[in-house]
């Protein structure tokens, strides 16, 4: 077990190599002069641009920089902001929170509401509630969803008038984070009423979020629980005389789920994207909508380092991933 | 086997098994439409899928008004059905006076010619890609999987955005992010199938027998490993189609007045509340398209890939 997490562990080196010149090189890549960009409309004189290239380090080989560039990310230090000024990790690390917390929301959505659904689709196969199922999650796996948060607006936020349109929390309350988890934190200023704000403001995006996972999810449980409910050791715990419920959720279930963790944790990646579009939308400030908005800005430290920070968070996850399917299934740990 | 006895029932006579290259063709399209014929939800997606197409080529044929012609006399009419609706414009017009049913008409050739453009530019460069890592192996393979991996390691979207503002906002250069990102799954499917196909005893035998090895990747491996990547390919068209219209509602695919579905959702933005009918309609095209597509890909791997069927 050790080797094999030696080795995903070796074999990510590489990757991340290539994913911080890949960083590296979008940011030279960019059309427009960084520095000009800096000036803003007023322009500089020749002196100060010298002064600024050399600041930055941009009148260097692209080699040294590069190195430069690799040193810093090994201390801790991705650069800082050309817009803010501030540094790149800590911006990172203040809008972190609310893209967790609405992933969070919307993986527990998607599994609580995927894995029941593609459960049942699998034991009551050809009927007209795995139709259903089915069809739902098709649907749900080719939504548009910057187009399903837009519609879920309009009936939810305008006719209804149920759930806010857009933020995380009403602007009546006001409180320092602790966590940054902003349900977490407007149950501990103790405010009223703040903490429902906080739930009202998260629905519309978690189930935006939720959308798309939910459905694979749901697809990929049916037929992994299919596949399995074909095994002799289900025939043979049915034939035993076993409950059906007992059979399904102790026998079948456990070892339908193995695939399914997969899935799950593949889905991060998905997240991110997803984050990206439904925190625009929602104007939810979270990581997504700050890449967004620094590639319009042409925030390129911000673009580079978060780009960097978010491939890294996503191959992290993908190396646990891995590692928790050896656990559980020692079959492919060669 | 009863498909085959279908067939023999249907042909009237026993065949004495395909002789000619052309009649095994015919038996292998024959068998497959059996198969896909079963999932009722795939015939449905090719129908639908078919109306889009004729739309498409129609589309000037079809649309009652130009796409971007401009009213300043009708803005944001509500679609026939709403108070003020009118014929002229069945689906309502948008803020500066485009009706929107002709707009949403010519945006399914740019939907196709979307999901066309990236599926063909991903499709070649990951099997050829794919071919060479599967069929040379060593420090090449090593090398090409390790570029896959780093493609593969951002959220695709993130991607597509980050090399459109590098390439510049554009329908063109969207379609090439998008192609970009896509391709890392061809080519890992394609190195995998070879990597199975690759030690057959066909293939061993074309090569004893002098095949060369661009012979043997393209005409001997190739076409037995074609089944999966149809199926992804259906998959990337449709993923290609919501890609770019994502990046088009981010402001980055095709720009404004072109009618591409993404980018009229983006113009209609803020008027959700006031005229719901400019957003609801371009997003349920979107949506209309890309789930018959899905259910034909869904048909598609039940039809070829007997071991992905969903039994």
């Amino acid at each position: 077990m050790l080797r094999f997490f030696l080795y995903r562990v070796a074999l990510l080196i590489p990757t991340f190599i290539g994913v911080s010149i890949v960083a590296f090189a979008f940011i030279r890549l960019l059309p427009g002069d960084p520095i000009m960009l800096l000036a803003g409309e007023r322009g500089m004189s020749a002196e100060r641009y010298q002064e600024l290239q050399a600041v930055y380090g941009f009148d260097r080989p692209y080699l040294v920089q590069y190195f430069d560039y690799a040193w810093g990310i090994l201390q801790g230090d991705f650069g800082q902001s050309i817009v803010t000024k501030r540094p790149v990790l800590e911006e990172f690390f203040t809008l972190f929170p609310a893209t967790i917390e609405l992933s969070l929301c919307a993986i527990i959505l998607a599994v609580g509401i995927g894995i029941p659904a593609g459960v049942l689709a699998a034991v009551k196969r050809g009927s007209w509630l795995d139709q259903t199922i089915m069809g739902a999650a098709l649907t749900g796996y080719s939504m548009p969803i910057f187009w399903w948060g837009l519609l879920l607006i309009i009936f939810f936020s305008g006719t209804l008038g149920w759930t806010p349109v857009s933020g995380r929390i009403s602007l009546l309350y006001y409180f320092e984070p602790v966590t940054g988890f902003m349900l977490i934190d407007s149950l501990l200023s103790g405010q009223a009423g703040a903490f429902k704000s906080a739930v009202s403001h998260l629905i519309l995006p978690t189930v935006v979020l939720a959308t798309i996972p939910l459905a694979v999810i749901a697809r990929q449980t049916r037929s992994a629980m299919l596949e399995v409910l074909g095994e002799d050791y289900v025939r043979t715990a049915r034939s035993k005389g076993l409950a059906p419920r007992r059979v399904i959720g102790l026998h079948a279930l456990r070892n339908a789920l193995i695939p399914v963790v997969t899935t799950i944790g593949l889905q991060v990646g998905v997240l991110l994207a997803g984050a990206i579009l439904t925190e625009t939308i929602f104007s939810w400030p979270g990581i997504g909508k700050w890449m967004v908005d620094s590639v319009f800005k042409r925030d390129y430290a911000v673009v580079q380092g978060g780009l960097l920070l978010i491939a890294s968070l996503i191959m992290i996850v993908n190396l646990l991933v891995d590692v928790l399917y050896g656990l559980i299934n020692p079959r492919i740990r060669k | 086997m009863v498909h085959i006895e279908a067939q023999e029932a249907a042909a009237g006579t026993k065949p004495a098994g395909p002789t000619t290259a052309w009649a095994m063709r015919g038996a292998m399209l024959r068998e497959f439409w059996f198969y896909f014929r079963q999932n009722r939800g795939a015939v449905i997606g090719l129908a639908i899928f078919t109306i889009v197409v004729l739309i498409a080529v129609l589309a000037p044929l079809l649309a009652p008004h130009s796409p971007t012609l401009q009213n300043r006399d009708a803005l944001l009419l509500p679609p026939i059905w709403a108070d003020g609706g009118s014929w002229t414009y069945a689906l309502g017009t948008d803020a500066v006076g485009r009706d929107i049913l002709s707009r949403l008409i010519y945006g399914a050739r740019f939907s196709l010619f979307i999901g066309v453009v990236v599926v063909t530019l991903s499709v070649t460069v990951g099997v050829v890609v794919g071919l060479i890592a599967g069929f040379f192996g060593g420090w090449i393979d090593t090398a090409i999987m390790r570029v896959m991996d780093v493609i593969l390691a951002f959220p695709s979207l993130l991607l597509a955005l980050v090399l459109v503002a590098i390439l510049g906002p554009g329908l063109m250069n969207a379609m090439i992010a998008i192609a970009l990102i896509l391709q890392p799954h061809f080519v890992r499917l394609t190195r995998a199938s070879v990597l199975s196909e690759r030690n057959r005893e066909y293939v061993i035998s074309a090569r004893v027998a002098g095949a060369s090895k661009l012979r043997l990747m393209f005409v001997t491996i190739l076409p037995n490993c074609l089944a999966p990547l149809i199926v992804q390919a259906t998959l990337a068209f449709s993923n290609a189609i919501l890609d770019a219209a994502a990046l088009g509602f981010l402001g980055m695919g095709a720009q404004p007045p072109t009618p591409e579905w993404g980018t009229m959702l983006a113009e209609a933005r803020e008027f959700i509340l006031r005229a719901p009918w400019v957003v609801t309609f371009p997003g349920l095209a979107i949506l209309v398209t890309v789930l018959a597509i899905n259910l034909m890909g869904d048909g598609l791997r039940d039809a070829l890939d007997p071991k992905l069927k969903q039994s």
